[in-house]
């Protein structure tokens, strides 16, 4: 009897089950964020794998920021009930009050929305560990993160109290107040994460695949009007594109490319063929160079 | 073949046929490996090289990398492939960098991941944790310098850390003019030193980073040279899995799933072997036995499951199984010890101590550990032994390790993942070291725990009593030896089945090879704790009588048994009285410096601070105490 030496593909999603099992076991209050998108999809997917036949032993949390896309609303409330996990959503009191919002306030909306509001919820809630779905070949400065990265109570993270991971060996050990973000599919890679949702039949957000969209051209992205909040700008008027998304974030923010990709395989396709790297369509990340490690250290994800 | 045209039907295929490029990128396998070397060796631009071959590098990037190139790169007008590979902005300002960076490739048959490991300070601790899990290390050198002593240094740390798959990548080949003679006396050089450290068998390839000759594509300029280029050799080389999935089957339970009563799965990734539904397995450290029911996955269940899976196993017998425990073939299981000679690497500024107890984490298992016996260092550049106490950040040593309770383990060469483990501080909780067992230090090594059907409890329940052991501890002189004989007369006659073990009588028998040094005597007391132990197990009500003065001894033996099962005694006389009493004229011997470690006089005696019971000899006479100590036994009255 001679078996076939397993796929990389299988020994990513063992590592990551490995890593989520090591944080249910160890941890006091395990968290699992959830923001929708293919990653979080691919994260959930193999924590319901992990603990199967059981349901993931944590809830789901969504920091919302309230200005997301419509369809992700959907897919993430229905997407909760069939894995059998509570879906924890947090928005910011103090953001909803000051009616904060992504044509206003620039990059103050982020930062109160998505970082204040991600503290918020995890002193608020007491969870000591939380699932991210962030990877390592996502941007340079991510290349050295740790699977566990550790936390000071203010949620800091401080590049040099990282902790060396030899083996499968993964310390979780931490004082009280302390936490840990935890990113099971660090080693995924993007092509990596879309074969496993061909492969695995994964649901996605439908904005993942190209279909004729409303949309408005500006600074040279291409914005999708999602809903009756959107505000235009003087000569702006809406147009019918051909569109998918690449990343999911605010509506506003979301920068789509035009395509023709209806199914997973040409999306996957047209992504190999493209020469352009995955984070350009998120207008964050036109900052200065390292600016996600700077996010970090603010306790962004 | 080589590797360019590889690439380039990789991407037509993409354009042409993207369900086929999915079916092949799907079935690809992983190699894990570690580049070696400083940036003088060319790593990054050789890592650089890699990426960019395959494609990894979308014009984004391109574009500011050439950007980069002239603004700070080394090659002029030159993309700086370098530049690619650099980190975390707090090093870029400082120049340095000090971690372990993992990229990512892929080229028709595989998937790679790198650990990128820095030199300077920190080297060690970084190239220890990207070696750790590698299947195979990319040793750089410099054509023009050959073998150095960091050449040295990361090939024993390879070695050290069991990886399998060496390649020597001799670079800047465009430097020496491609001369083959260069070449060969490096490869010969250096295959003295891998001889001299252990290392069987590595490949060696002459290449250029900068020019990309031999990397995917033969060089011109080395038509001499007749082996695999670079990315061929990674392509085709074997992997640690192929080795593990033929050992015996291994698996450290990580979480025991329990949804509802009626199912309970012991979760956990396959350490080696194999295991299939009816395959016999034993629970270890238990010892109980049963066999496999089921391999549970979401996608159905499995006829069979391999090393580096993670699964779910239901068991056919109700057994206990916790995280921790390993499950393993029946036939052939790890083996269970509480001591082991390990080789430590140290990673924290903070230096190791030897008799500090630190938390350890091997496989699921957390256990206490302290470091015994620290037998020598190894200078990681010289290979030299030398004695030491401590061991600094960075230090490497050979050590005797202790833990508070028996762990399943395999010795690291054989498994990393049963023999591999990490010691953490205690109060800082930060990983302060790394470690790798040789073997387990007690003969009994290879006995394993027989579980037996009728149990301790079966045993006390027939005698109609609770199994328990009195340990009786003072000074010389104290009653001790009187009491005990008492109290157990009037158990005896109460119909109680009891022993009692008198220190004398052992001494002529089972411990007629033990003399009366500290060793010895520690030894001397852990027989007797053992033969006790037995004899509870047995279900009997047992006594002993040792002057036992240090706690440490006492708390040792109170840990081998159940809770509840040890009760301290303390036959509470003062060394006036017992020197007063002098019944074997000992204490005039010691005071007359005839005796030399004499307990009371010129060797400590640590009272107990929670003794069970405690009698005052000076109070009560050696009847009363006796009563008074059963009576504490069973309840008043």
């Amino acid at each position: 009897m001679t078996l076939e030496r397993l796929t990389h593909l299988e020994r990513l999603e063992a590592e990551s089950i490995h890593i989520m099992r090591e944080v249910a076991a160890e941890a006091e209050k395990p968290v699992m964020l959830y923001s929708v998108g293919k990653d979080s999809a691919v994260m959930l997917h193999v924590a319901k794998k992990a603990f199967y036949p059981a349901p993931p032993p944590f809830p789901l949390l969504h920091v919302d920021t309230t200005w997301k896309f419509q369809a992700m609303y959907e897919l993430r409330d229905r997407s909760a009930r069939e894995a059998g996990m509570e879906l924890l959503v947090h928005q910011n009191p103090e953001a909803k009050e000051r009616g904060i919002n992504p044509f206003d306030h620039g990059p103050l909306h982020t930062d109160m929305w998505k970082t204040e509001g991600l503290k918020q919820a995890l002193t608020e809630y007491g969870f000591d560990a939380a699932f991210g779905g962030a990877r390592r070949d996502e941007e340079k400065s991510r290349a050295k993160e740790r699977v566990f990265s550790f936390r000071t109570a203010n949620h800091r993270w401080d590049p040099k109290s990282q902790r060396p991971e030899l083996w499968k060996l993964y310390n979780a050990r931490k004082a009280k107040g302390e936490s840990m973000r935890v990113f099971p599919l660090s080693n995924w890679t993007e092509l990596d994460i879309w074969q496993y949702i061909h492969l695995e039949n994964i649901e996605i957000v439908p904005l993942y695949l190209s279909a004729k969209r409303p949309t408005v051209e500006r600074d040279g992205l291409i914005l999708m009007v999602d809903d009756d909040r959107f505000r235009f700008e003087d000569g702006e008027e809406v147009v019918e594109r051909s569109i998918r998304f690449r990343t999911l974030g605010c509506y506003p923010l979301t920068g789509a490319v035009e395509s023709e990709a209806a199914t997973l395989p040409e999306v996957i396709q047209e992504m190999l063929l493209t020469t352009t790297s995955e984070r350009e369509g998120r207008a964050i990340d036109h900052d200065q160079a390292a600016s996600m490690e700077k996010k970090k250290q603010e306790g962004y994800f | 073949m080589t590797g360019s045209d590889v690439i380039y039907k990789t991407d037509d295929l993409i354009a042409e046929d993207i369900d086929a490029y999915l079916d092949q990128h799907q079935h690809k396998s992983l190699l894990r490996f570690i580049t070696c070397g400083s940036v003088d060796d060319g790593k990054s631009t050789l890592i650089g090289r890699l990426l960019y071959d395959s494609k990894m590098i979308f014009e984004d990037q391109l574009a500011a990398l050439e950007a980069d190139s002239k603004q700070v790169g080394t090659q002029g007008q030159d993309i700086d492939f370098a530049l690619l590979v650099d980190g975390l902005a707090a090093e870029r300002e400082q120049g340095i960098t000090i971690d372990v960076a993992y990229r990512f490739f892929a080229t028709e048959k595989r998937k790679f991941i790198v650990a990128d490991t820095p030199g300077h300070e920190q080297y060690t601790r970084n190239m220890v944790t990207g070696a750790s899990t590698a299947d195979l290390a990319v040793i750089l050198i410099d054509a023009r310098k050959g073998v150095l002593i960091q050449t040295r240094r990361h090939s024993y740390l390879a070695h050290l850390l069991g990886i399998r798959n060496i390649v020597l990548a001799v670079n800047k080949m465009d430097l020496v003019d491609y001369e083959q003679g260069t070449f060969d006396d490096i490869v010969s050089d250096y295959r003295d030193f891998a001889d001299e450290i252990g290392i069987e068998k590595f490949v060696a390839i002459p290449l250029s980073g900068l020019k990309g000759d031999n990397i995917a594509a033969p060089g011109d300029a080395m038509r001499w040279y007749d082996g695999p280029v670079l990315l061929d050799h990674l392509e085709n080389v074997g992997i640690d899995y192929d080795r593990l999935r033929n050992q015996p089957f291994r698996m450290a339970v990580q979480w025991v799933n329990r949804p509802d009563l009626d199912f309970r799965g012991f979760a956990g990734m396959i350490a080696s072997g194999r295991i299939a539904p009816g395959d016999a397995v034993r629970v270890l450290p238990s010892g109980k036995m049963s066999s496999v029911e089921r391999i549970v996955t979401m996608n159905g269940d499995l006829d069979q499951a391999v090393a580096g899976q993670s699964v779910t196993l239901t068991l056919a017998d109700e057994i206990d199984c916790s995280r921790g425990d390993v499950i393993a073939a029946a036939d052939a299981p790890p083996e269970v010890a509480d001591q082991f000679e390990a080789t430590l690497v140290w990673m924290s500024d903070e230096p190791m101590l030897p008799g500090r107890p630190y938390a350890m984490k091997i496989g699921s298992s957390n256990c206490r550990a302290t470091v015994t016996d620290e037998k020598y260092q190894v200078n990681v550049n010289t290979m030299e032994k030398a004695p030491g106490k401590t061991l600094g950040l960075n230090g490497i040593a050979v050590c005797n390790i202790s833990t508070d309770k028996p762990v399943p383990f395999t010795a690291y060469d054989e498994n990393p993942d049963l023999g591999g483990f990490i010691l953490i501080d205690r109060i800082t909780n930060a990983t302060v070291g790394a470690g790798m067992i040789h073997f387990a230090l007690r003969r009994s090594q290879n006995i394993h725990w027989q579980a037996v059907d009728v149990t301790r409890e079966a045993h006390a329940e027939l005698k109609g009593q609770q199994a328990r052991l009195l340990w009786f501890t003072g000074l010389s002189g104290s009653g001790k030896s009187t009491i005990a004989n008492l109290v157990e007369k009037k158990l005896h006659a109460a119909g109680r089945h009891t022993f009692l073990l008198d220190g004398d009588n052992v001494r002529h028998g089972l411990n007629r090879d033990l003399g009366f040094t500290d060793a010895d005597r520690v030894e001397n007391i852990r027989r007797v704790g053992e033969v006790a132990k037995l004899m509870t197990d047995a279900g009997l009500i047992v006594m002993t009588a040792f002057i036992s003065p240090f706690r440490s001894e006492r708390r040792m033996i109170r840990n081998m048994l159940p809770k509840g099962d040890f009760v301290e005694v303390f036959v509470d006389t003062p060394l006036e009285v017992a020197e007063e009493r002098d019944v074997k004229g000992l204490y005039k011997k010691a005071r007359a410096g005839e005796l030399k470690n004499f307990t009371g006089i010129d060797s400590p005696y640590e009272e107990p601070d929670n003794a069970e019971i405690r009698v005052n000899t000076v109070e009560m006479s050696a009847e009363e105490a006796a009563d008074y100590i059963i009576a504490q036994l069973f309840g008043e009255g």
